[in-house]
């Protein structure tokens, strides 16, 4: 995987091509941005996390240049982007949209930046043709945008925008109008083509699989402000926050009094054992649903608690299970399902035991 | 079955309210002058069905001829045509911008702009043009306006200048509201893709807003063209003697000479002038339909 080798973000000799400082934006009194900084590396596929609403599309546009930042400095190539006008960045924007000029066919649409740039013709009909050999469009080239497909329409929408070969390529949402196989196809084209292409990418979603999927780092937002940016991999096994280990992936959330080893989370229960380094005080242990064991009998294991199964959902190769523990909470287990059906021995209404390693769990007191 | 009945309405409209006029017109302009009542010979006679071979054999083509011999009607068509086609280039470059302005406006002002467009409508052609001639006249609200300002008077009024300005204000409206409801749909992100691909804000205009309004400036221009090139009141209030417009040649002709049989003449002609721009506009909006 590219994660082992490529980590600009870990070397203190690398320049970040992209920095945002203390970017803050209001809309009138609305602080949709509240004071964010972010540092993007040449050649990496950055994705910006979050609900609807979260800021991220301004986020984006700002470095397009189609929003001012109220306060804070954006700059590309260590240069402050504060008065250059949009057409002047060396930045491109795949819009959620497409924007695709319907009053030309898809080769005019993806030869209008070239054309912009007063490039001789033949240089434009070469730059063209590549592009729509790169998103497999040639057949296409003379159709009118609403004579293609809507997968197409996108394909021609990341041609268009990376025609003028940007330093910086901006997707807002780009695969969000796409069905579900689709996207995934889509998905992993799209790493194809940041790799050959060597752009940096940075790309907008909603959705926390996509941004797993195809990015070398991920920002999670939360109303406008950055809860944390890291790897996939790590915002996944090292969540700093309730907020993120809940947004990326399945979490269980137990809340108890953090005493520095243990966790006391239930009036006669046996505290559980956990490492970590959290400040003592009010916390939560999340839990990742695979990392917990299932049994029909205690398991010896640094924790174990009893519970009641209350359902049961079959995934095909995975088994979730829902149990109820001491105090009412739901906590999810799975299980894969190594052995056949029939054979399996938990079932509704059985008491099982569940348990966990000290290392299994995270404390976050956030 | 009951589809065709359907269809019938429209036709019987076209039927009455076009076919038989234009009948009735046509005959009359290939019928003779006459001093009688009506002034033209010969007339049918209803009553005796024998008659009408007789009456159609006297219809002929001289009135027509007569158009073509005397200039003043085809210097009045071309004239016409003349002043139809500035006065809707002066509307289009006029409307356009305020269609955009409109089109640009927060939303919350745009009941009122529009609003302020169709206003006008509100009150009758007629006066709106009288209330032109107080305006323009010799001792009119301008000159009177012009000379606190200390500016010598104007004479427009009775000039082809007076007939520009009134047909302009008089079809504004027409050019505006197809023009604003085709740049209401443009999607705003379309600009932005434009300058984020290195258009500066005016190249993104001509290259991206003006063709994507284009089917409302070919419906606002013909809107336009196609009534002002008939247009009777505005020549004949705001216009002088040299102020040559088919539709005042057609209503002298009609109630000054009491001539109808040539009067009929004018109009066939004129309503062929217009078929013309007519059918060009409905050939080039189905051709947008399809594409
Ligand atoms: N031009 C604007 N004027 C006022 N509010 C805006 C404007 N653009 C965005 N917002 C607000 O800023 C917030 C963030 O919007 P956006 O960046 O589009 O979110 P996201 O892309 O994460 O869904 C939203 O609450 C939105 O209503
Ligand atoms: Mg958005």
């Amino acid at each position: 995987m590219t994660d082992d080798v490529f980590a600009p973000w870990n070397d203190p000799g690398q320049s970040p091509l992209i920095r945002y400082a203390n970017v803050t934006k209001k809309f009138g009194e609305f602080t949709a941005i509240d004071n964010v900084s972010i540092d993007i590396f040449p050649g990496e596929f950055f994705a910006l996390l979050g609900p609807s609403g979260c800021g991220k599309t301004t986020l984006m546009r700002m470095l397009a240049g189609f929003e001012t930042p109220t306060s804070g400095i954006i700059s590309l190539g260590g240069q402050d982007m504060g008065n250059v006008p949009p057409n002047k960045r060396p930045v491109n924007m795949m819009f959620q949209s497409y924007a695709l000029f319907p009053h030309m066919n898809v080769w005019d649409n993806i030869a209008f930046g070239l054309r912009r740039d007063g490039l001789p013709k033949d240089q434009v009909a070469a730059r063209v043709e590549e592009m729509l050999r790169l998103v497999q469009l040639q057949k296409f080239a003379k159709r009118k945008p609403d004579a293609i497909s809507g997968g197409q329409r996108q394909r021609v929408a990341l041609a268009r925008s990376l025609a003028k070969a940007p330093k910086v390529l901006l997707l807002d949402e780009p695969l969000g109008a796409l069905d579900k196989k689709l996207r995934q196809e889509t998905q992993f084209e799209l790493v194809d083509i940041q790799e050959k292409t060597g752009t940096t990418f940075m790309i907008v979603t909603h959705d926390q699989e996509e941004a797993m999927t195809v990015s070398t780092r991920i920002a999670v937002m939360d109303e406008g402000i950055i809860k944390q940016i890291d790897t996939p991999a790590s915002l996944y096994e090292a969540p700093n926050s309730r907020y993120v280990a809940d947004f990326i992936g399945d979490v269980n959330l137990i809340e108890g009094d953090w005493r520095g080893d243990t966790l006391h989370w239930a009036e006669g229960q046996t505290p559980l054992a956990v490492q970590s380094d959290a400040p003592v005080g009010k916390a939560w242990l999340a839990l990742r649903p695979e990392k917990i064991a299932i049994s029909k009998d205690q398991a010896k294991a640094d924790n174990a608690i009893p519970g009641q199964v209350i359902d049961i959902a079959y995934l095909g190769n995975l088994s979730t299970y829902v149990v109820e523990i001491p105090g009412g909470q739901k906590i999810r287990a799975q299980a894969t399902n190594a052995r056949r059906l029939s054979r399996r021995d938990i079932t509704w209404n059985d008491t099982v035991w569940l348990s966990w390693t000290s290392t299994a769990g995270l404390v976050l007191s956030e | 079955m009951i589809r065709r009945v359907i269809l019938w309405p429209p036709y019987i409209w076209l039927l009455i309210l076009f076919l038989l006029p234009f009948a009735l017109v046509f005959k009359i302009a290939l019928s003779d002058y006459a001093i009688a009542i009506p002034p033209y010979t010969p007339t049918f006679d209803w009553a005796d069905p024998s008659s009408w071979g007789a009456t159609l054999g006297a219809l002929d083509f001289e009135n027509f001829q007569w158009l073509l011999d005397d200039p003043l009607y085809y210097t009045a068509y071309l004239s016409s045509l003349r002043i139809a086609l500035v006065a809707t280039v002066l509307a289009l470059l006029i409307g356009y911008p305020m269609a955009y302005a409109m089109a640009r406006a927060p939303a919350h002002w745009r009941p009122l702009l529009m609003m302020l467009v169709i206003l006008p409508f509100w009150s009758s052609f007629l006066i709106r043009i009288y209330a032109w001639i107080g305006i323009l006249s010799n001792e009119g609200f301008l000159n009177m306006v012009l000379g606190w300002v200390g500016i010598p008077p104007l004479s427009i009024i009775n000039t082809n200048t007076a007939v520009y300005i009134g047909l302009v204000y008089a079809y504004l409206p027409f050019m505006i509201l197809p023009i604003f409801a085709s740049l209401d749909r443009i999607d705003p992100s379309l600009l932005e893709a434009a300058e984020d691909l290195g258009c500066s804000r005016t190249e993104a205009f001509w290259r991206i807003t003006v063709p994507l309004s284009k089917a409302g400036i070919f419906a606002g221009c013909f809107l336009v063209f196609i009534p002002v090139v008939g247009e009777y009141i505005v020549p004949s209030l705001l216009g002088g003697s040299n102020t040559l417009m088919i539709g005042k040649v057609l209503v002298e002709e009609f109630f000054n000479n009491r001539d109808w049989t040539v009067a009929s003449a004018v109009a066939v002609v004129l309503l062929f002038v217009l078929v013309i721009p007519i059918v060009l506009f409905q050939r080039s909006a189905e051709r947008r339909d399809a594409t």
